[in-house]
């Protein structure tokens, strides 16, 4: 764990300085460090590192929401439950298949809309508008937009695919469509977080690089094939990674449009421990999921650490 | 797929080189052509992306008898819709449960660990590694696997259906602790001697040096714990089912459905939830934006 965590480069174990002092200088400097860091350290294992381990205990017990305690323990019952059942594993899917569906345009529009907004000299402020201002929206009021935008024949969409002579489908009714219209409307709402990292990162190309390159006669996309993209490959690695482990966390979207329905076919994981949990009162069975679930997070994070090591030892 | 079709003009240019002002006047020529498609392809996807909100509010604007006629043309335009959201719902005080427990859960991040990074940045103590690699496991737990067992504790102390419930464990964030530390780490620390040199102690350190050169990080932090949480819905669902201590998103989120076909309602429920965040995003656009290129998150 110590060795694969350090690797994204803005995280360093030492700071700019030695330690000034030896042994003598510590002890001085331990009181004031211990009240500096107390209010944090209380709510953090209060609030963060308590419950995660509180999880971990429970999901080896049969607890139960409407009973106190931990109830009977129960081994490593709930892990073999929710391997065997169809349920959660159909879940799961749902949520990889929405990670499968959102990723791609969310990065592949995202770079675009940062390289062409490159070129753009002036009201590059009306495009950060324009693309940024839904991510800042609270997802319930997303929601509501979309299902009006969405509603059979009224909908804004299903008019305008019916003027194109075309028949729309129930978007968030029929169970081939509502995983494809909440992605569609994922994209619409968060892609402004990543042309904003794309944006940023195309600020650190060295201009001299393409002044060079227009000398020597490379038209625009040659540049960007041969400078742009290359020297964005970090920016790809981490805005690859935050998406995937923002939309295998999806919740909000399922849970007021479509409830997860119809027929459960976008049931993310997630609400499956929320359902479990909270409808069924299955606590212990619900922090085994959990843990499941994080593992897969987890698993995901230590590629993209995997991945950055690679292109900073290329480097 | 945009940027294919309004290449090849520049691209022949290239192939077809051989030098001279001639040829330079041409290619600046194209390349300018080449830059203004890509404005108009910019600008295209730009006001599709701003329709759905714009047919909200056109939608909030009609009567709801109507909402269903297909034209963005709003014959008899009214603010009916939202009287009778704010009359009807509690949306009022949803937006005071979001704001305060909004405002405290930024208050509280900036504070707890502006302070813990000034200790891990500035002092020397024993077990400085190990509150380190404490912390950083922390970036690693999605806050959404934790729901079951923070539920259970709150339970416990009796706190649920109160707005410590909604804000406490929104308050301790470790990412917010590694963006103060990166950047306490750049500020000089002759700076900080000097004040030492002076008299002043740790915490006057803290408070009138190093903090005050720390205002892109405060603000930064400060802004995006603030939008976090006003539009975390997970947590304060479970947290907080009195109607009238409910947030934003949850409020929103019990109501979708009450107002049937009314969907100028709907939406003028939708428009008043947004408008504070929108308004949040005006003032604060370029800090918003600086904050997430400028601080650890970017790769």
């Amino acid at each position: 764990m110590a060795t694969t965590i350090s690797a994204p480069d803005q995280i360093r174990t030492e700071p700019g300085s030695p330690p000034s002092g030896g042994a003598d200088h510590r002890t001085r400097q331990g009181r004031p460090a211990l009240l500096f860091l107390a209010p944090f350290l209380a709510l953090y294992l209060l609030f963060i590192v308590g419950p995660a381990l509180y999880g971990l205990v429970m999901s080896f017990f049969h607890t139960s929401l409407v009973r106190p305690g931990l109830g009977e323990f129960a081994g490593l019952d709930n892990y073999a439950e929710a391997l065997g059942s169809s349920d959660f594993w159909w879940a799961l899917w749902h949520t990889v298949w929405f990670t499968i569906l959102t990723t791609p345009p969310l990065v592949v529009l995202a770079l675009v809309f940062a390289l062409l907004a490159e070129r753009v000299r002036r009201g590059r402020w009306f495009f950060r508008l324009a693309y940024f201002l839904p991510y800042v929206l609270p997802s319930a009021v997303v929601a509501l937009i979309w299902q009006w935008i969405y509603t059979p024949e009224l909908g804004l969409l299903s008019r305008t695919v019916d003027a194109f002579g075309a028949t729309a489908p129930n978007w968030l009714g029929d169970p081939n469509w509502a995983m494809v219209s909440l992605a569609i409307t994922t994209v619409w709402w968060t892609l402004g977080f990543n042309f904003v990292l794309y944006l940023a990162g195309l600020q650190d190309v060295p201009r001299d690089l393409y002044e060079a390159s227009a000398i020597d006669g490379a038209g625009p996309w040659q540049q960007i094939r041969r400078i742009t993209l290359p020297l964005l490959a970090r920016t790809t690695t981490l805005v690859v990674v935050l998406q995937v482990i923002a939309s295998l966390k999806v919740f909000d979207q399922m849970y007021i449009m479509t409830s997860g329905g119809p027929n459960f076919s976008t049931r993310s994981a997630l609400q499956y421990v929320f359902d479990v949990g909270f409808t069924d009162y299955r606590t212990g069975y619900a922090a085994a999921a959990s843990t499941l679930f994080f593992l897969l997070v987890l698993a995901v994070s230590a590629v993209w650490l995997v991945m950055t090591r690679r292109q900073e030892s290329e480097v | 797929m945009a940027l294919l079709e309004s290449t090849p003009g520049a691209e022949r240019d290239r192939r077809s080189g051989t030098g001279g002002t001639a040829l330079a006047i041409s290619v600046d020529r194209r390349l300018r052509l080449f830059n203004r498609c890509c404005v108009g392809v910019l600008l295209a996807f730009a006001l599709l992306w701003l329709v759905p909100l714009a047919w909200a509010l056109d939608t909030s604007l009609k009567p709801n008898a109507e909402t269903t006629d297909p034209t963005w043309l709003i014959e008899n335009p009214t603010l009916l819709s939202y009287r009778t959201v704010l009359a009807q719902s509690d949306i009022l005080n949803w937006y005071l449960s979001s704001f305060v427990t909004s405002a405290l859960a930024a208050l509280g991040t900036v504070l707890t660990a502006s302070m813990a990074a000034y200790a891990l940045s500035r002092l020397r103590f024993r077990y400085r590694r190990v509150v380190f690699w404490l912390v950083l496991c922390g970036l690693m737990i999605p806050n959404q696997v934790l729901i079951v067992p923070q539920f259970r504790e709150l339970g416990s102390v009796h706190l649920l259906n109160t707005w410590w419930a909604v804000f406490l464990p929104q308050v301790p964030t470790a990412i917010a602790v590694f963006i103060f530390k990166q950047f306490f780490d750049g500020i000089p620390r002759d700076l900080d001697e000097a004040a030492r040199m002076d008299g002043a102690g740790f915490f006057r350190t803290y408070r009138q040096v190093v903090m005050p050169l720390s205002r892109p990080a405060v603000s930064a932090v400060a802004i995006f714990s603030f939008v976090w949480s006003w539009n975390n819905l997970l947590w304060p669902l479970l947290a907080v089912t009195d109607p009238e201590l409910m947030t934003i998103p949850v409020g929103l989120a019990t109501i979708q459905g009450t107002y049937g076909i009314r969907y100028a309602d709907t939406m003028a429920s939708a428009i008043l939830g947004a408008l504070p965040l929108v308004l949040v995003f005006l003032l604060f656009q370029r800090r918003i934006v600086e904050g997430i290129a400028g601080t650890g998150l970017k790769g």
